[in-house]
């Protein structure tokens, strides 16, 4: 992340070793993902070390410390969501993207995992894709979700595109 | 609902949602009360925890409101991750004010003047909501003249997060690992300051007894489980949900409400539950007296393998444990390595045993309710379909 | 004081309130065994190997975490414990790599210690995948981190932490995956490790261990065109004897000679020499440095205070940590070093030896001297100035290895040339005996007395207290040294990194104005240092000082400026402290090292 960006980010919450995970949490919803660079700056301002840093972000699973892309979806593969098949969903998720769980598409703009229970089992098979839940899926419902995220991202591009030109 | 035969004992409530009760008036009512008296009342209510460990509430506001400090802290437990549970998402969706409204009761009570709600992440897509209503709440105190305030601290996927010391850790954004108890949070929690940690539904119950009264609430349920809980119900089943029963009932007629004619073992009480198979229904009374729970009923008929429900349980506090205390960190793996084995029959079927005997010291040996409940599921799982681990 | 009434095994035993059920226990005389737990580092209550039964409750308890309480009964060997104790140990041997027979660890293995003791079946669990692919972490010249071996007691982590304040090592990850880590998991030359090789003398098993030079140090040893010279470092003498058969706190310098005599090095040097050296060095720097702030008006936050600069784990910690401040630390080498670069001149001319055939070994209580010899500076002799670094452990394997009766060796001399030393040299081994050595040369060089203490026991800088701080007030001074009169010298000693880190900060704030520091990394100064003996402990550490200012009181010479092999090199080599021949050899430089 862009150092003055992140900097607002670590002042805005406090430069402080109790703020370190709400700032962690703030770069991850702008980001998706943590840098080394993050995680050095961060032990930088707040004057802990960057094993400590890393320490703390490594336990979370919500805190991915590799790259991620723009979205990240992240399927249910609790014991329900795999009875109400939730491997079908899963199959028709790599079959449009290409990507298996723990991967990220070339383009950058879909990241895959597999999480534990998301507290929808009434509505399984179930999938946080950034900040947003989705229920109730099938292979049908899935495609058509991802598609139209695609579409956001190609539009996003488009207008960054015109924009740069 | 029905009750289905009037010897039923799965019997409907509407204690939470049921009645349009104005929670800002139950609230001001509440706080007319003398502070002892209104804590006598939860303890008489019988009142004990309702995300899973069931402490007696109104004892632990009894101690965080004598332990000694001005500064002490109230918290919402709302880390929900045990599988098969989600009825303080609907909590949270519906009747949020209420959840706020217990905690600014509970402040009041003990002298805490700072809440928070802990929010797992996996809930991110209703923080704005839950921003709303707190802040709503947060205006309704200062207007009544409470000196007390909530904030929200959101978790980061962390399943162990959910034991009470743990959520503290992560509070203080460190690592969620669990701590030494005692000394308990009621005494030394966030901080190191007096805190009471509740799950989501016990605050809106702990609000409501100071308004219906210890004898309504101990009315509902049984002796030993009084009143009543929100029970989220799913797997095989046609009516998948969030239901208000009263405590103490049978799990034959839980299956006889809510199976769908083929139940062959229903997990009571999530991942570190126990599962109950077919022909021990009758026996097992859904409380603190049989099998208690959280919330989480998980139906499964005889299409389904209980060894890959074992397997996915196991995986999951394989990676949820927190890693620090030898017997789960590595029983964990141990377990699931096990069941592998036997089933691929690098391992003979005994092996089983031997792995019984080893939740047993994970059982009495690990550091926290995680680690110490693991063998809950892998001893009923084995013990009642050893068959279907072998074959 | 309150004390609580508590049964163990039917005992009654009576404590303070707040302890624990295993210090009643060990009060009372009652063994219970653990592995996490350490008595320099803060109660973890990870391992579960200490937890017994307690009547009435449910769940064992781990003894080192829960405090007593009055009634408590607590039973240690009920058949819940003994099972719970064997299963515990099982499932750690399932998570550790157990080649026991090729560990280096091999007999000094706390883990193999308890499963001598509890386990004898054979292990009915399965060996965890983690086993299969592992790595080991050989980055650094001073210390190795084998992660197949580590049982997670995490002593290393609250050692790094806590203890040092240098935090190189974190726990990372959760569940099966969580392990002991470095930053982004990098090699342990790559991150702000300081090699003080704390961690090492705490790990319970062989996960971290010193680099060890054994090898080839007999390779050197035996090869016959080769001239093998050694220097013993002060500290070294009063604890070799631990892994020898002798107690704690028993000198062996004349058999610690004798020994090395016997393996077959060509000359038995001191490093203690050139501790008498770098007290000539160094306190003559200071003196320049204070001239210059008080006479010359020079810019004083760059030239003080100064900082001593013996302690290669210090050096890195201020490199990493407090770079601005490097001009503030001492420009002299470490005693090691500037013997490493006599070794190749000097001596290799008294002796007419080619100094490309010399090959100089030391003896260090310590593991950062190893990564010290490796720095690239480190070469003014023309040649690598120190080329292997032994442990103090590794000096008693060797010894072992050779099959020498330590025991019975006789008392032999150190040789001549670089082998005699003052009592002040010897207690450079401690924390605060750089600052005493350098007070008994420098107030007298001044003053032409000597220091007003007793016997010249400065005891205000002595002592195991973290931070000591000591003011002496100039007074008397001879005419060269008129700037000095009356100057009220503040004095500052600190030993432990995260002493080091408060008294830098004090400094960095403004809230310190000290002239002179001291800073060892290690607790209790060298005596402590990663390469020592181990177990370790406040008590053990209190012996070895002890031993450390015996040694220093049955000197013939108390003082280094009267040391005559010291006055000879000047004469005969360097001319003068601080000449451009002593800038050449015995000074060095510090590099900015990213902080993290």
């Amino acid at each position: 992340m862009e150092k003055t960006v992140l900097e607002e980010i670590i002042y805005r919450q406090g430069a402080q070793r109790d703020r370190l995970l709400p700032i962690l949490q703030d770069v991850v919803e702008q980001q998706n993902f943590l840098t080394e660079g993050d995680m050095l700056h961060i032990a930088n301002l707040l004057q802990i070390s960057a094993a400590e840093v890393y320490g703390t972000a490594s336990f979370y699973s919500f805190l991915p410390l590799n790259r991620k892309g723009k979205y990240m979806i992240r399927l249910c593969k609790s014991i329900i969501a795999k009875m109400k098949g939730s491997d079908q969903v899963l199959a028709a998720i790599t079959d449009q993207l290409g990507i298996k769980p723990g991967e990220t598409t070339a383009d950058g703009v879909f990241s895959l995992e597999l999480v534990n229970d998301i507290g929808w089992s009434d509505r399984e098979p179930a999938m946080l894709i950034n900040d947003k839940v989705f229920t109730d899926l099938d292979p049908v419902k899935v495609t058509h979700i991802l598609t139209n995220y695609l579409k956001q991202a190609s539009t996003q591009a488009f207008v960054t595109n015109l924009s740069t030109n | 609902m029905e009750t289905m035969t009037n010897t039923s004992t799965v019997r409907k409530t509407d204690l939470i949602f049921g009645r349009s009760l104005d929670t800002l008036t139950l609230l001001r009512n509440a706080m007319q009360r003398d502070k002892d008296g209104l804590i006598q009342e939860l303890i008489d209510s019988g009142l004990r925890g309702r995300g899973g460990a069931g402490f007696p509430t109104g004892l632990k506001w009894k101690f965080a409101k004598g332990a000694p400090g001005n500064k002490k802290y109230i918290i919402c437990n709302a880390d929900e991750g045990e599988p098969g549970t989600f009825k303080d998402r609907v909590i949270l969706e519906k009747a949020a004010d209420k959840v706020f409204a217990g905690m600014g009761l509970c402040g009041w009570l003990t002298g805490a003047t700072k809440g928070f709600i802990y929010l797992r992440n996996e809930y991110i897509w209703m923080r704005n909501h839950i921003l709303a209503q707190m802040n709503d709440m947060n205006e309704a105190f200062r207007q009544m003249k409470l000196d007390f305030s909530i904030g929200l601290k959101m978790g980061s996927g962390a399943y162990v997060c959910g034991e009470e010391t743990a959520l503290i850790e992560s509070m203080e954004s460190k690592r969620g690992e669990p701590r030494n108890k005692p000394p308990f949070p009621a005494i030394a929690g966030y901080e190191d300051k007096p805190t009471v940690v509740n799950n989501v539904e016990t605050w809106v119950y702990a609000l409501l007894i100071s308004y219906i009264g210890a004898d309504v609430f101990a009315a509902y349920g049984t002796e030993q489980s009084t009143g009543s809980k929100l029970f989220s119900v799913s797997g095989d089943t046609p009516k998948p949900g969030v239901y208000e029963l009263e405590m103490g009932m049978k799990l034959s007629d839980f299956v006889a409400e809510f199976g769908d004619g083929d139940t062959k073992s229903v997990q009571v009480g999530g991942a570190s539950g126990f599962c109950v198979p077919r022909r021990k229904f009758d026996q097992v009374i859904i409380g603190f007296e049989g099998i208690p729970t959280g919330g989480s009923m998980m139906l499964f008929n005889s299409h389904r393998s209980m060894y890959h429900v074992l397997h996915n349980f196991l995986e999951f506090f394989m990676e949820e444990s927190c890693g620090q205390c030898t017997p789960c960190r590595v029983g964990c793996q141990q377990l699931l390595l096990g069941i592998e084995a036997v089933k691929s029959k690098t391992k003979p079927a005994q092996y089983l045993d031997t792995l019984m005997e080893f939740t047993e010291t994970m059982r009495l040996a690990s550091k926290c309710g995680l680690g110490q409940s693991v063998g809950n599921a892998f001893n009923s799982i084995v013990n009642e379909f050893y068959e279907e681990m072998i074959y | 004081m309150k004390t609580v009434r508590l049964t163990i095994d039917k005992k009654v035993v009576e404590v303070q309130a707040g302890k624990t059920i295993l210090d009643a226990a060990r009060i009372a005389g009652i063994h219970i065994p653990t592995l996490c737990h350490h008595p320099d580092l803060c109660v973890a209550g990870n391992c579960r190997v200490c937890v017994v039964e307690q009547v009435g409750v449910r769940t064992l308890q781990a003894s080192c975490a829960v405090p007593v309480s009055d009634g408590m009964e607590i039973i240690t060997n009920s058949a819940k414990v003994q099972q719970a104790r064997r299963h515990i140990l099982e499932l750690l041997l399932s998570e550790h790599r157990s080649d026991c027979v090729n560990c280096y660890k091999n007999n000094h293995c706390e883990l193999q210690d308890l499963a001598a003791k509890y386990i004898f079946t054979p292990a009915t669990l399965i060996p965890l995948p983690a086993l299969q692919h592992y790595t080991i972490d050989s980055s650094s010249p001073s210390i190795i981190k084998d992660d197949s071996k580590c049982i997670r007691c995490q002593r290393c982590v609250r050692t790094c932490t806590q203890l040092q304040h240098v935090t190189a090592l974190t726990v990372s990850h959760k569940g099966h995956e969580q392990k002991i880590s470095t930053f982004m998991d990098k090699p342990l030359n790559d991150v702000v490790c300081t090699n003080c090789g704390q961690c090492v003398n705490r790990c319970p098993t062989g996960a971290l261990t010193e680099r060890n030079y054994i090898q080839e140090v007999w390779d050197a040893l035996l090869d016959p065109n080769t001239h093998v010279v050694v220097q013993t470092a002060p500290a070294v003498r009063v604890a070799l004897g631990e892994e020898l058969g002798f107690d704690v706190g028993e000198r062996v310098t004349g058999k610690m000679v004798s020994a090395l005599k016997t393996l077959g090095f060509d000359s038995v040097l001191d490093t203690d020499f050139t501790a008498d050296l770098t007290i000539m060095e160094e306190g003559t720097e200071l003196l320049t440095r204070l001239k210059a702030v008080l006479t010359e008006k020079a810019d004083a936050g760059t030239l003080l205070p100064m900082t001593t600069s013996c302690s290669p784990g210090w050096i890195k910690f201020i490199e990493h940590k407090f770079p601005d401040y490097l001009t503030n630390v001492s420009s002299c080498k470490s005693p090691q070093q500037m013997f490493g670069a006599l070794a190749k001149t000097y001596y290799a001319r008294k002796r007419k030896l080619n100094p490309a055939k010399i090959v100089s070994v030391s003896i260090m209580p310590c593991t950062a001297k190893k990564y010290e010899a490796d720095r690239p500076e480190m070469r003014s002799s023309g040649f690598k100035d120190v080329d292997y670094v032994l442990t103090t452990r590794e000096l008693a394997r060797m010894i072992k290895m050779a099959g020498i009766d330590f025991m019975s060796l006789p008392d032999q001399e150190h040789d001549s040339l670089m082998g005699e030393s003052s009592g002040a040299a010897v207690i450079f081994g401690a924390t605060g005996g750089v600052m005493e050595a350098a007070l008994r040369t420098a107030y007298e060089l001044v003053t032409g007395r000597e220091v007003p203490f007793a016997n010249l026991d400065i005891k205000p800088v002595r002592g195991m207290e973290g931070v000591r701080e000591a003011n002496i007030t100039i007074e008397g001074c001879l005419p060269e040294w008129s700037f000095l009169e009356g100057v009220e010298l503040k004095l500052a000693v600190a030993h432990g990194l995260t002493n080091a880190w408060e008294v830098m900060q004090a400094v960095k704030q403004g809230k310190a104005e000290f002239h002179f520091i001291e800073v060892m990394a290690c607790p209790g100064g060298c005596l402590g240092g990663g390469g020592q003996p181990i177990p370790t402990n406040s008590e053990i550490r209190l012996k070895r000082a002890q031993a450390i200012y015996e040694e220093d009181a049955g000197k013939h010479i108390r003082k280094s400026h009267e040391n005559p092999e010291v006055l000879a090199l000047y004469k005969d080599f360097l001319e003068a402290p601080m000449s451009h021949k002593s800038h050449e050899l015995l000074h060095t430089y510090y590099i900015e090292r990213h902080c993290n």
